[in-house]
């Protein structure tokens, strides 16, 4: 989507002015963390976590496809710390890692529909129906490759209404009742989306690892390598357990 | 013409034309020639760019056939309430991208206000061709509405009441005296449409989704391509430029430059 997007630019604009970069007036730190735009909700709680412990650092967040974090690095972007939600991304920005990377977490996708499910739906040779307008991640990006790898898998052949770039675009395709269902990921598939989850046959057979690592090119090198130790810990672990996100 | 422009203008001028001209040439200084005639002629760069084409093609006739007599409404509309109405004929122009998808879908998708009655009736707009032409008619219909209005706004009428007086129906008024006159303005409508046309992303995205040869058009080829390949993203731009361009360069005349019986500003 690009309001995640813009938002990302606008930050990192904001980042790149003298001034506002390092410090703030008060002499505070800043440390900022690149995540994936489905790390959202835990990172927000994970920040909380850090700046009561770590008093006069301000954590500040990036979020937005890992792509388009690791491309934004790439071009010297200040980041601290780098949550991607595959591994390939990580492995983009290789050189500008500090410390080796870890997964902190794991994905595995489900089926979303109509609260109600009203037809039906069961499994994911339901959505090659002709009646179905089913939606999915595009096989470019990393919810994609996971839907066609799972697809390959139980063999079936998907026939989708709509390719989407991000896994957030299909639960607004689904949520807005533009589609029937589509294939998200399970942390993606929260009630309060207005989607229900029909769980898939076979999910747990693929499963997307989330890496995290601190990054050389930030502003406070030093303070990365802790934040990653946060995430990594019994109550990073709690806190992503519960936004449904599976252990290493 | 106006006089000679004080030299004090000059260097923001120049700062203007650095401002939008800039992040262009560093486009395509990014471009990888060797590999530019291969990324361009793949299935999904060929695929998009007539789909492209050809729902711009659509949009822009479908601008200048409602624009055209809208633009005409508000030009001879005497009302209190003209600015308004004006104003919100232009809010597409400063709909952010998603905004105005959320809007198309609250309208037209399957549950929206008229979508709903549609989908009854059985015509359904979701993931077609269709709700392109539709998200880019939403987002190019000011310019010709604009274009048409301002241009009759600065004619005198005097050509046209003749008419009228001679005996001339007010269909034939319209095309023998009116859209003659009105032709630079409206190459102008017609060609900014087309271009905000090309160009439209976030409403198609939003609103009409993206499916290779159905709905995903050059601009959502290019964010898609960049998840994967920056080098294909950067070669779809420079062609999406390039094409816009091209069409601006050929259609596009300053009005003034015309010799007209006054239908420029």
């Amino acid at each position: 989507m690009s309001r995640p997007s813009a938002l990302l630019g606008v930050t990192t604009a904001l980042l790149l002015l003298p001034g506002c970069s390092s410090a703030t007036a008060d002499g505070d730190r800043q440390l900022t963390v690149y995540a994936a735009a489905s790390l959202t909700h835990v990172f927000g709680e994970l920040e909380q976590t850090y700046e009561a412990a770590h008093p006069g650092v301000d954590v500040v967040m990036v979020h937005g496809g890992s792509s388009e974090l690791a491309a934004t690095i790439l071009e010297g972007a200040p980041a601290d710390v780098f949550a991607s939600a595959n591994e390939a991304q990580m492995d983009a920005v290789r050189t500008e890692i500090a410390t080796s990377p870890q997964v902190f977490a794991t994905n595995t996708l489900t089926m979303i529909v109509e609260p109600g499910n009203p037809l039906g739906l069961s499994g994911l040779d339901d959505l090659a129906r002709e009646d179905v307008a089913s939606v999915v991640c595009a096989p470019q990006v990393p919810c994609g490759a996971a839907t066609l790898d799972l697809a390959s898998l139980i063999g079936v052949e998907l026939a989708p209404s709509s390719q989407e770039n991000s896994v957030t675009d299909v639960v607004g395709k689904v949520a807005s009742g533009q589609a029937d269902a589509g294939v998200v990921y399970v942390t993606e598939a929260q009630p309060s989306s207005g989607v229900q989850e029909v769980p898939l046959a076979g999910a747990a057979e693929v499963v997307s690892a989330y890496p995290i690592a601190a990054m050389a090119g930030g502003h406070s090198p030093d303070l990365g390598p802790s934040f990653v130790e946060l995430v990594l810990s019994a109550d990073g672990r709690a806190v992503l357990e519960r936004a449904g996100f599976g252990a290493p | 013409m106006t006089g000679t422009m004080p030299r004090w203008m000059g260097p923001l001028a120049m700062i203007a034309a650095a401002v939008v001209v800039l992040p262009i040439a560093a486009t395509v200084a990014r471009l990888d020639w060797s590999r530019a005639p291969e990324l361009l002629t793949t299935p999904a760069a060929i695929g998009a760019l007539t789909l492209s084409l050809a729902t711009a093609a659509m949009s822009t006739g479908l601008c200048l056939l409602l624009g055209l007599p809208l633009g005409y409404a508000l030009a001879t509309w005497r009302s209190r309430l003209k600015p308004a109405v004006r104003a919100l004929i232009l809010a597409p122009l400063v709909l952010p991208p998603v905004v105005g998808g959320l809007a198309l879908l609250y309208a037209f998708g399957r549950r929206g206000l008229v979508g709903e009655a549609l989908e009854d009736a059985g015509i359904s707009l979701a993931f077609t061709t269709a709700a392109v032409v539709l998200a880019q008619t939403f987002v190019a219909m000011p310019f010709m509405v604009l274009a048409t209005e301002s241009a009759l706004g600065a004619r005198a009428g005097h050509h046209e009441a003749l008419a009228g007086t001679l005996g001339g129906s007010r269909t034939r008024t319209l095309w023998q005296i009116t859209v003659p006159a009105l032709r630079p303005a409206l190459i102008t409508g017609t060609v900014l449409a087309f271009a905000r046309a090309l160009g439209e992303f976030g409403a198609t995205l939003t609103f009409a989704g993206s499916m290779p040869g159905v709905t995903r058009t050059l601009p959502l080829e290019i964010y898609l391509q960049r998840e994967t390949d920056a080098d294909a993203a950067v070669a779809l731009a420079v062609l999406l430029v390039a094409v816009a361009v091209t069409v601006v360069a050929l259609a596009y005349r300053p009005l003034a430059a015309r010799p007209t019986d006054g239908a420029g500003r």
